[in-house]
């Protein structure tokens, strides 16, 4: 990783300075051969109305890798992040346009199912919201309405699976009968993560997921996000600086709607190169 | 002093002054408030006491009992149904005063018991023939005057030529109570007998059941479509022009008065489907289209009032617009739904005008079998009874607008029920 880290600061050393740039540009060989691209955003432009939220975002999001979207409030990231599932869909008078790929395919394609794709890339919400029903039937609701289960043998192990991924299972597996909403803050949010989980996606998209939850429960998720990466690609977004540096290898910087910098999270952290990510980051704004 | 740049002082006059007006004013606006709600009580006691008072006696009714010989020379065996029940009770009554002989007499104290009491004879034979040749303990209600003078409503104490009931039959009734003969059971008549023209017989069983079936029919209608209108318009139309048009129709379609429904069902039910007058089925569709309204608009409120995270919640492991509904949403704001519908409900359970424009007050004997069949509602049963003259049906009213009562209290009751009990916090 340290070589890695290296290169990636000698290769932001050599980096014109331009504001936007694409970020194929700036990762490190290394990091390329070990990530390869999950998801590609090009020339994104979202619109509420006539009001424009984001400009011409190009990102790409790497596999198996937890990527931040840091920012101000109001900066465009959660936009940016509920565009990766079309969850804008729902919004009205809301229109986004570019290309948005997931593997090969344009996710905002004439014949791409909104409900399919959000099987691929769940989302973790910031409040977390469990169905007001027991916790066995939050993990099986995806899999039940995605027929991914025929017998009820094999929908308890998804729920087991599920909830052991979450690092839920052990303090859950005598109750799943009771309610998810009598669940701790951040027993909540894992059993969201595991709800997410349960329908096998392979991105899960997490919008502030600790916001709502204390030090101790935070502390939890973010080991838990660190664990799942192994096996999904995660983009979570996140107003904690120290969040961003503890979980994700990439961070992203939206300011008014742009995006201003991408590059390895050490990299932004250490050593940014526009001035605006520097601001924010050692808190002179935002 | 310069202006503005003194600290406020809490001990000046002034200030002590205006404190004290503020102290009066709010003090005003709480007694206001006690005030109204005082005399919006006080309406209510008055009201219900007033109906108690009139309508309590209603609920006892004075019935005889006689020996009656159920003489088999005067009933077909074969058909106990045919018979000469009339001159059966006429006799076995005037055989109690054997000092009685003239025919006028005889009439007059057979007047006594209520006209429908060979009716009353002969079902009991129908329903068990081996009565035939026996004597039998028959009891049957008196008639009204003789109830109205046994609950006091008829004094005593009036000149004879000012009441119902003559000096000479108040002597047969004393005779009658001496022997121990009368008796006030509670008038379970009133809620198992249908409409009758005597006040002793008449009851709210084919009201009742007229009701029920028109409920049926409102809530069978106006549920599901209500629903279904609520969740389009919530969730699914979208924002132009034309669906505000549809949504401020909605909205002054509650504030139709019902009359006019009525109007729309005797044009569009009875005169354009030809459907049959005076049934439940009509009633129940002219207060579905009183009803539809208010259960769109508390439908909506509901779906409102379900926070938007569980929405997503369910979006975002691709659940489909439609699940997102039926799995989560409506499950969810049931319970609202459920009360707002019951409250419409009640509201349509009141309602008179639309069920007398489409003939829902005839004067129907039995109650319906069916909601093809005419029959009357509670409203309108009370409509029936308040017009008519005779002395037993005022206190039948003011009875019958307390079962009305009873129901829409009952109504009511559910909806805070299920309110209470389904009520999440999230």
């Amino acid at each position: 990783m340290k070589t890695a880290q290296n290169t990636a600061q000698a290769e932001s050393q050599t980096a014109t300075n331009g504001a936007t740039m694409t970020p194929a540009e700036t990762a490190s060989p290394q990091v390329t051969e070990m990530h390869p691209i999950k998801m590609t955003a090009r020339k994104v432009d979202v619109f509420y109305g006539t009001k424009q939220a984001l400009f011409g975002v190009d990102l790409e999001i790497r596999d198996n890798a937890v990527t931040a979207l840091i920012g101000p409030s109001g900066c465009g990231k959660s936009t940016f992040l509920r565009c990766l599932n079309r969850m804008n869909d729902v919004i009205d008078n809301c229109r986004v346009e570019g290309e948005i790929r997931l593997g090969d395919t344009n996710i905002y394609g004439a014949n791409i199912d909104p409900v399919l794709l959000r099987a691929r890339v769940g989302m973790v919400f910031q409040k977390p919201n469990p169905f007001p029903k027991s916790i066995y039937e939050n993990i099986a609701y995806g899999p039940r309405i995605h027929g991914m289960a025929e017998r009820r043998a094999e929908m308890d192990e998804i729920v087991e699976t599920s909830l052991r991924k979450a690092a839920l299972w052990d303090e859950v597996k005598d109750r799943l009968q009771e309610p998810g909403t009598g669940l701790s803050g951040g027993q909540q949010q894992r059993l969201c993560i595991a709800r997410a989980i349960a329908v096998n996606p392979e991105v899960i998209l997490m919008d502030e997921p600790c916001s709502a939850l204390d030090p101790i429960a935070t502390a939890r998720v973010e080991e838990l996000i660190d664990e799942l990466r192994e096996n999904y690609t995660i983009v979570i977004v996140t107003h904690s600086m120290q969040q961003a540096a503890r979980v994700s290898q990439r961070t992203a910087f939206f300011h008014l709607g742009n995006l201003v910098e991408e590059d390895e999270t050490d990299q932004i952290f250490t050593n940014p190169r526009d001035k605006r990510t520097q601001d924010y980051i050692t808190g002179r704004f935002g | 002093m310069t202006t503005g740049a003194a600290p406020a002082s809490f001990v000046s006059d002034a200030a002590l002054k205006r404190l004290q007006k503020r102290k009066a004013a709010d003090q005003r606006l709480k007694y206001y408030g006690l005030g109204a709600i005082g005399i919006a009580l006080l309406l209510l006691a008055t009201l219900v006491t007033s109906l108690i008072i009139t309508g309590h006696t209603a609920f006892l009714q004075t019935h005889v009992t006689y020996p009656v010989y159920l003489d088999p020379a005067k009933i077909d065996a074969q058909d106990p149904s045919k018979g000469n029940y009339r001159s059966i009770v006429r006799d076995s009554f005037t055989a109690l005063f054997p000092e009685v002989t003239a025919v006028r007499e005889k009439r007059a104290l057979t007047d006594i018991l209520t006209s429908a009491a060979p009716y009353i004879l002969r079902d009991e034979v129908v329903d068990d023939p081996e009565l035939i040749g026996q004597t039998i303990d028959f009891t049957v209600p008196v008639s009204d005057p003789f109830d109205q003078f046994m609950k006091g409503n008829i004094k005593r104490e009036t000149p004879e030529d000012d009441r119902r009931v003559s000096d000479q039959e108040i002597a047969w009734v004393d005779q009658l109570v001496a022997e121990g003969r009368l008796s006030k059971p509670f008038n379970i008549g009133l809620l198992t007998n249908a409409d009758s023209r005597f006040p002793e017989m008449a009851g709210l069983a084919g009201a009742i059941t007229g009701s029920f079936f028109a409920l049926l029919v409102c809530f069978l209608i106006s549920f599901p479509t209500g629903i279904a209108a609520a969740v389009y318009l919530e969730e699914f139309a979208p924002k132009n022009k034309f669906t505000d048009l549809i949504e401020v129709n909605i909205n002054n379609l509650a504030a139709v008065p019902s009359v006019v429904f009525g109007l729309l069902g005797l044009a569009v039910f009875l005169g354009t489907f030809g459907l049959p007058r005076s049934a439940p089925l009509v009633g129940g569709m002219t207060l579905a289209l009183m009803t539809l309204p208010t259960i769109i608009i508390t439908t909506r409120a509901s779906l409102k009032a379900v926070p938007p995270s569980i929405r997503e919640a369910a979006l975002g492991i691709g659940a489909s617009k439609h699940q997102v509904m039926m799995h989560h949403v409506v499950p969810l704001a049931m319970p609202g739904i459920l009360t707002g519908t019951i409250i419409g409900l009640a509201q349509a359970l009141g309602e008179t005008a639309p069920l007398l424009l489409i003939g829902m007050n005839a004067f129907i004997t039995s109650p319906p079998g069916g909601i093809l069949d005419p029959s009357t509602a509670l409203p309108t049963q009370i409509f029936i009874w308040a017009d008519s003259p005779e002395r037993g049906f005022v206190s039948r009213t003011s009875a019958a607008i307390l079962v009305l009562l009873g129901f829409l209290v009952a109504m009511n009751a559910i909806a805070i029920y299920l309110r209470r009990r389904f009520e999440r916090r999230w």
